[in-house]
């Protein structure tokens, strides 16, 4: 009799729809993506219903801890070599080219001046051991106002923003809130995440 | 073209190219899995790193500090229109209005009370000027909810302020 011959085969799909797409997806996000700033301490956020969102450019972050640290950072790698160079000329440390390429690849800075030149020279594996003491800012020595002021030179159009944890002391905050009046700073911005309505 | 290469065009994709037993010409089947495995780790590890959610900033205005020729020009509150609200510890509010000896109440925080203080006092007050006094103690995120309280019932005059040795004095000592 017959013997029907049908070979028991799957048919092989067509994948190159797919890989362009996965790839296209790629591309994509590679595009797109700008990393997340390592934060330099674990923050938690405190919650509000604000409907800002936070620009992505022109911002500068002072960061307070729960324990009072500070820590302080601006985007764009120009605006910070100027500012190392403005801030090493304000107290008398000379950074050389090196250091302020180092820096312009900082997450943020948490240190009294003078710490950072032998802060830049470890390499960054060293630096996240560093437990860095924050940047100084009381009245008998105020290195936060040295930095706002001069970020502010370096790039006119910056945005002083608060990144404080929830669980901080006011104290800390009015020291902040203090030196950016002092400095004529009266418009700024607290960072807060969404809150979240359930 | 000729009929046949036609044809073979026509259904290309069903039917592999015949093996040549004598072998040449046919088209070399590439194994695509990896490239492809490599291409969808990638994919999932760029959309997991976006920042999907961008943090929201709220705007806070301080007043300018007042240089010291310009203390005597500086405008008091009426009695009528202050009202404060003093942040302490351990979460607790104290508010009051008016500013010699009124009346003290006080509450651990609770947003819904919170709403209801400033309500009233937006709906009962004229030219309200809300005076925030956090403590030294006073937690950062109590005065961000009471920011955001401001903002949601819409007071438009309000300022952080320093608690003072008076305001101190209204509270209960602990």
């Amino acid at each position: 009799m017959f013997k029907t011959n049908i070979p028991v085969k799957t048919p092989k799909p067509d994948m190159n729809p797919m890989v362009d797409m996965a790839f296209l997806l790629v591309s994509f996000f590679m595009l797109t993506t700008t990393f997340k700033a390592a934060e330099p301490i674990l923050i938690e956020k405190p919650q509000s219903q604000s409907e800002l969102k936070m620009p992505e450019r022109g911002i500068a972050t002072i960061t307070v801890g729960e324990e009072g640290r500070i820590f302080f950072t601006v985007d764009g790698k120009y605006t910070r070599k100027k500012l190392l160079k403005m801030m090493g000329d304000q107290h008398q440390i000379d950074f050389s080219g090196t250091e302020q390429d180092e820096f312009a690849l900082l997450p943020s800075v948490g240190l009294p001046v003078e710490q950072l030149p032998g802060f830049l020279a470890l390499n960054p594996q060293q630096r996240k051991g560093v437990d860095q003491p924050g940047i100084p800012c009381d009245t008998a020595r105020n290195e936060l106002s040295d930095w706002v002021v001069l970020t502010r030179v370096a790039n006119p159009g910056v945005r002083i923003a608060v990144n404080a944890d929830k669980d901080t002391p006011y104290a800390y905050i009015d020291r902040i809130i203090r030196t950016l009046q002092h400095n004529k700073i009266y418009r700024f911005n607290l960072i807060t995440e969404l809150e979240s309505t359930e | 073209m000729s009929m046949e290469e036609q044809k073979e065009k026509a259904d290309w994709p069903r039917e592999k190219p015949k093996r040549d037993k004598r072998g040449q010409k046919g088209s070399i089947e590439v194994d695509m899995n990896p490239m492809v495995d490599l291409a969808f780790l990638l994919l999932t590890f760029f959309m997991l790193a976006t920042t999907f959610s961008q943090p929201q900033l709220m705007e806070l205005v301080m007043p300018v500090l007042p240089e010291e020729e310009d203390v005597e020009q500086e405008q008091p509150v009426k009695e009528t229109q202050a009202l404060s609200v003093v942040l302490g510890e351990d979460d607790q509010v104290y508010w009051y209005v008016g500013i010699t000896q009124p009346e003290v109440h006080q509450f651990a925080w609770d947003e819904q009370r919170v709403r209801q203080v400033l309500e009233e006092a937006q709906n009962n007050m004229s030219e309200l000027v809300l005076l925030i006094k956090p403590m030294e103690a006073s937690r950062y995120e109590n005065l961000i909810d009471l920011l955001d309280e401001i903002n949601a019932v819409g007071i438009e005059r309000y300022a952080i302020a320093e608690v003072t040795k008076e305001d101190r004095a209204l509270l209960p000592a602990d």
